[in-house]
C-alpha cells in the first residue's frame, strides 16, 4: 500500500507513514504544528481504529490523537 | 540584604518539570491562583548564595501560541511580570519537539537557561549531545539534568545566579524567517512603533511574529490600540502577500521555519542512534490499551480505586464522627444549656460543617489513587480508551475521568475537570457532573426504598437511580452541546508518557495540593451555609408554643416516655413555626404535582443544599423521631403512615420514587456550588447549575410521577 495517501484511522498499527495534510481549521493545525506535527513529519502508528482514537509514535514521544482529529489527518504510507 | 529573585519554570508536559520543581523547592511551596484564571499557580522560595529565589511553575505547555489557558499564563506570566530568569525543563530525549517552545522563549528575548532534563535517558539511548556547541548555536546557557536523581540541580541555580550577575541583554530573535517573511516583519514593526506604550510592553518584532501567525490574543490587544486599523491592514496585507508566494498560511511557515531552526543545530550538536525509551511502556500498552482487552481492564481499576477508597476511608470517618462528637460535648458543657450561642455552636457549626469534613478522607484517599493512575502513566490511557465513547456525546476522552469520579462525590470530580483544555468542554463537563449521584445520596435511597419498596426489587431501584443520573447527565452534555455550546469537539491531542513508578513525595505532594484546596475554598461557604440552615430552622428562637411544654416536661419528670414524647412535639412545633418551617409550607404547593407536597418533605429538601445526606436528619426532626438515620425504622414507619389532610397516604412507591429522583438531580450542595464558582472564576455558572439542575429535577420527576398515575402506579 506504499505511497497511498489516507486518514490515519485507516492505517494498520505498524506502519510509518509521512503527513501530508490536514483537513481542519487552523486551531487544529497549529495545536497539531506546536506538537510536533507538521506537514512532513514522519511518524510510525501505534494502534489505530477505524471508529477511535489513534496513537503514534514521533520520535521518541507517544501521541494520542482523538477520534475527531484521527480522520483529518492525511498521511502517505512510507514503511 | 538578601537579594530577591523571580525565576520561572516552564517546559512541556511530561518533561519533568515538576520533580525539578520539587528538588528545588522541597517543602516550602504553597499553591495559589493566577490573577483571573483558575490554572495552579505553584511557587517555592530557596536561598542560595546571597539570593532570595522565589520559583514560579508555570503550567506544561507546547508553545506560546494563546489556544489554551494555560499556554495564555505562561505567557502573559513571562511577558509581564518579567522573572528575572525563565528556565525551560526540556526531555532531552525528545529535543527537537522540547525546543520548539524554547525558540519561542529566545524570540521574546527573555533571560532563558534551558535545563536539558532526563539527559540519562538520552545518553543510554545512544543520543550525544555537545552541550557546548549546541548552546553556542542556540546561544543559551544549557545546562544537563537529571532531575529523579537531583542531579545537576546546583548547576542550574549556579547558571541563574550567573545569568542575573552578568546582565547583558540578551541576543534577540536569532530565529530566521527567511527574506520574504523578515521584510514583512520589518514593515510591521515600523507600524508597531507609532504605539509607544505597546512597545514599551512587548518586544515589537515579536508581536509582528504573533500577528502573522494570527494570535487571538495579540489581535485583540492591537484592536484596543490606537493605530489599529493601520497595523491590522497592514497585516492583512503581508498575509496576503506570502500566502501568495509560499501558498500556505504564514503561521504554517514560521512554524515550519522554528523547526527549521532546531533542525539545524541539532544536526550540528547532536549524535544519535534511535532505540526508543517507550520499548517496555508499548509491550504493557499491547495489553493494556487494547482493542478488548482495555475496557475490562480499566473498569477493573476504577473498581479497585473506589473498593480502596471507601475502605480506607471507613475507619477515618469513624474517627472524625468521634471528633465531632466530642467536640460537640466540650462546647456542649460550657456553654449555657438551651442558649442560641450553644445551638449554633453544637448543632449549626459542628454539626453542620462536620457532616461535610466526614468526607475528607474519602476526598484525600481518592485524590491518593487518582495521583497513583496519574504518576503512573494510566490516566493518559483511560482517556485514550474512553475517547471512542465520550464523542458520542460531543465530549472526548479527558472529560471522563470527572464523570467517573462523581460517584464518589462531585466536588474532587469537578476539580479534575482542570486537565481538559478546552473550555467549552470543561464547562459542559462542569455542568454535567452533580447528576452523577455521589455518595452522600445513598442515605436517603436506602430510607425510602427501605420504606416502600419490598426487599427483592431493592437493589434493581437502587440501580435505576444511578443508571438514570448518568443518562440525564449524558442527554444533558449533548443538550448544551448542541445549543449552549456549540462548535465541533475540540481537537484531541495529548502526549502518552511513559509508564512510571511513581514516587511517594510525587503522590502527597498531589494528593495535599488538591486536598488542602478543597478544605480552606469549600470550608468557608459551607460554614455560611451551615450557619445560614441553621439560622432559618432555629428562629424565630422562642415561638409561641401551642402548649406551655417546660411546665408539662417539669410535671412528667417521673414518666420518661412521656418526656421524650413531649420534646419531640416541643421540637417538631418549634420548626413547624421557624422560619424554614414556614419556608417549607410556602415551596411545598410546588412539589404537587410531582406528589410530595408535605412542607417538612420539603424542608428536607431545603436541608439538602447543606449536604444531600443531611435531608434524612431533617426529616427524622421533623418527624419527631429524635435522632434518626437510615436505618431508623420509626423514621420509616412514620414516613408509611403519614396522612394527608384529606386522610389518604402521603407516600406511596410511585411518591418515594419520584422523590428520591428529585433528590438525585436537584441542585448539587453547598459545597459544590463553592467549587464551581471556584472553578469557574465567577458566579454565573454556580446559579446556573443551581437553576437549571432544579428545573430538570423537576421536570423528570413529574414525568416519572405524572406517567406513573397513567399507567396505574399510583395506587
Amino acid at each position: 500500500m506504499k505511497g497511498q495517501y489516507l486518514p490515519l484511522n485507516m492505517v494498520s498499527p505498524g506502519r510509518k507513514v509521512k503527513l501530508v495534510a490536514v483537513r481542519g481549521g487552523q486551531g487544529i493545525r497549529r495545536r497539531l504544528n506546536d506538537m510536533g506535527l507538521s506537514i512532513g513529519a514522519e511518524f510510525r502508528i501505534i494502534h489505530s481504529h477505524f471508529f477511535g482514537p489513534c496513537i503514534i509514535a514521533v520520535d521518541n514521544t507517544r501521541l494520542i490523537l482523538g477520534r475527531g482529529m484521527s480522520h483529518k489527518i492525511l498521511v502517505e504510507d512510507t514503511s | 540584604m538578601q537579594k530577591k529573585l523571580t525565576i520561572a519554570l516552564a517546559g512541556n508536559p511530561n518533561s519533568g518539570k515538576t520533580t525539578v520543581f520539587n528538588n528545588l523547592t522541597g517543602a516550602r511551596q504553597h499553591v495559589g491562583n493566577y490573577p483571573g484564571v483558575t490554572v495552579e499557580k505553584k511557587e517555592g522560595t530557596l536561598k542560595y548564595k546571597d539570593y532570595s529565589i522565589n520559583i514560579v511553575d508555570l503550567p506544561g505547555t507546547y508553545s506560546l501560541t494563546a489556544y489554551s489557558i494555560d499556554e495564555i499564563v505562561t505567557r502573559n506570566f513571562v511577558i509581564e511580570e518579567k522573572p528575572d530568569v525563565v528556565i525551560d525543563v526540556i526531555d532531552t530525549s525528545n529535543l527537537e519537539r522540547n525546543l520548539y517552545l524554547a525558540t519561542q522563549f529566545m524570540e521574546l528575548g527573555v533571560p532563558l537557561i534551558l535545563a536539558l532534563n532526563m539527559s540519562d535517558v538520552a545518553k543510554k539511548q545512544g543520543t550525544k549531545i555537545d552541550k557546548n556547541r549546541l548552546a553556542e548555536l542556540l546561544d543559551v546557557p544549557i545546562v544537563s539534568t537529571v532531575a529523579t536523581k537531583k542531579i545537576g540541580m546546583k548547576e542550574l541555580l549556579d547558571e541563574i545566579v550567573s545569568l542575573v550577575e552578568a546582565r547583558t541583554e540578551p541576543e534577540k530573535t536569532i530565529v530566521h524567517y527567511g527574506k520574504e517573511i523578515r521584510e514583512e516583519l520589518k514593515k510591521l514593526e515600523e507600524i508597531l512603533k507609532k504605539d509607544k506604550p505597546l512597545g514599551e510592553k512587548y518586544p515589537l518584532r515579536w508581536l509582528a511574529v504573533k500577528l502573522l501567525e494570527t494570535d487571538e490574543e495579540i489581535i485583540k490587544k492591537i484592536e484596543e490600540s490606537s493605530f489599529s486599523e493601520e497595523i491590522l491592514s497592514a497585516v492583512e496585507k503581508s498575509t496576503a502577500h506570502l500566502k501568495s508566494i509560499f501558498n500556505d498560511e504564514p503561521d504554517a511557515i514560521i512554524a515550519d521555519r522554528r523547526y527549521g531552526f532546531i533542525s539545524g543545530a541539532c544536526s550540528e550538536a547532536v549524535s544519535r542512534n534511535y532505540e526508543t525509551r517507550h520499548t517496555s511502556s508499548d509491550r504493557i500498552d499491547k495489553v493494556l490499551v487494547n482493542r478488548i482487552l482495555g475496557l475490562p481492564i480499566f473498569l477493573g481499576l476504577m473498581w479497585l480505586v473506589f473498593r480502596f477508597t471507601f475502605k480506607a476511608s471507613e475507619p477515618l470517618m469513624g474517627w472524625i464522627e468521634s471528633a465531632q462528637e466530642w467536640l460537640g460535648n466540650m462546647f456542649g458543657g460550657f456553654l449555657p444549656d438551651g442558649s442560641a450561642i450553644r445551638s449554633l455552636v453544637v448543632d449549626g457549626i459542628i454539626g453542620g460543617v462536620g457532616s461535610v469534613l466526614i468526607f475528607v478522607p474519602i476526598i484525600f484517599l481518592l485524590f491518593l489513587a487518582m495521583a497513583v493512575l496519574e504518576d503512573s502513566g494510566y490516566m493518559a490511557r483511560a482517556a485514550f480508551i474512553m475517547d471512542r465513547l465520550m464523542h458520542k456525546i460531543g465530549l472526548h476522552g479527558r472529560s471522563f475521568i470527572p464523570m467517573l469520579l462523581g460517584f464518589g462525590c462531585n466536588l474532587p470530580a469537578i476539580m479534575a475537570t482542570r486537565t481538559i483544555e478546552d473550555r467549552k468542554d470543561r464547562l459542559v463537563t462542569i455542568l454535567v457532573n452533580p447528576f452523577i449521584s455521589c455518595g452522600a445520596r445513598l442515605p436517603v435511597y436506602t430510607l425510602f426504598i427501605g420504606a416502600f419498596f419490598a426487599e427483592r426489587i431493592a437493589g434493581n431501584v437502587l440501580f435505576s437511580l444511578y443508571i438514570l443520573g448518568m443518562i440525564v447527565a449524558i442527554v444533558m452534555a449533548k443538550i448544551f452541546r448542541r445549543f449552549l455550546f456549540k462548535g465541533p469537539a475540540s481537537p484531541f491531542v495529548m502526549e502518552l508518557p511513559p509508564y512510571r513508578i511513581p514516587t511517594v513525595k510525587g503522590l502527597f505532594i498531589h494528593m495535599w495540593e488538591r486536598g488542602v484546596v478543597y478544605l480552606k475554598k469549600a470550608g468557608t461557604v459551607i460554614f455560611v451555609g451551615c450557619v445560614l440552615i441553621w439560622f432559618l430552622s432555629n428562629f424565630p428562637w422562642q415561638p409561641q408554643y401551642s402548649k406551655d411544654y417546660n411546665t408539662l416536661i417539669e410535671q412528667a419528670q417521673e414518666n420518661e416516655g412521656l418526656v421524650s414524647k413531649l420534646e419531640n412535639e416541643k421540637a417538631f412545633e418549634k420548626m413547624e413555626k421557624s422560619y424554614a418551617g414556614r419556608l417549607g409550607r410556602i415551596i411545598s404547593p410546588v412539589f404537587k404535582p410531582l406528589g410530595f407536597d408535605d412542607w417538612k418533605t420539603s424542608v428536607g429538601l431545603i436541608g439538602g443544599f447543606i449536604a444531600k445526606e443531611v435531608v434524612v436528619g431533617t426529616l427524622g426532626t421533623l418527624h419527631s423521631v429524635g435522632e434518626a438515620d437510615e436505618e431508623s425504622k420509626t423514621l420509616r414507619q412514620a414516613l408509611q403512615n403519614q396522612k394527608r389532610s384529606d386522610g389518604s397516604r402521603m407516600y406511596n412507591p410511585l411518591v418515594a420514587y419520584s422523590f428520591m429522583v428529585f433528590v438525585l438531580l436537584y441542585m448539587p450542595c453547598v459545597a459544590v456550588i463553592a467549587v464551581i464558582k471556584r472553578e469557574t472564576n465567577s458566579w454565573r455558572w454556580p446559579i446556573f447549575t443551581a437553576v437549571y439542575t432544579t428545573a430538570v429535577a423537576w421536570i423528570v420527576a413529574f414525568l416519572i410521577y405524572q406517567g406513573g398515575m397513567l399507567l396505574g402506579f399510583g395506587g
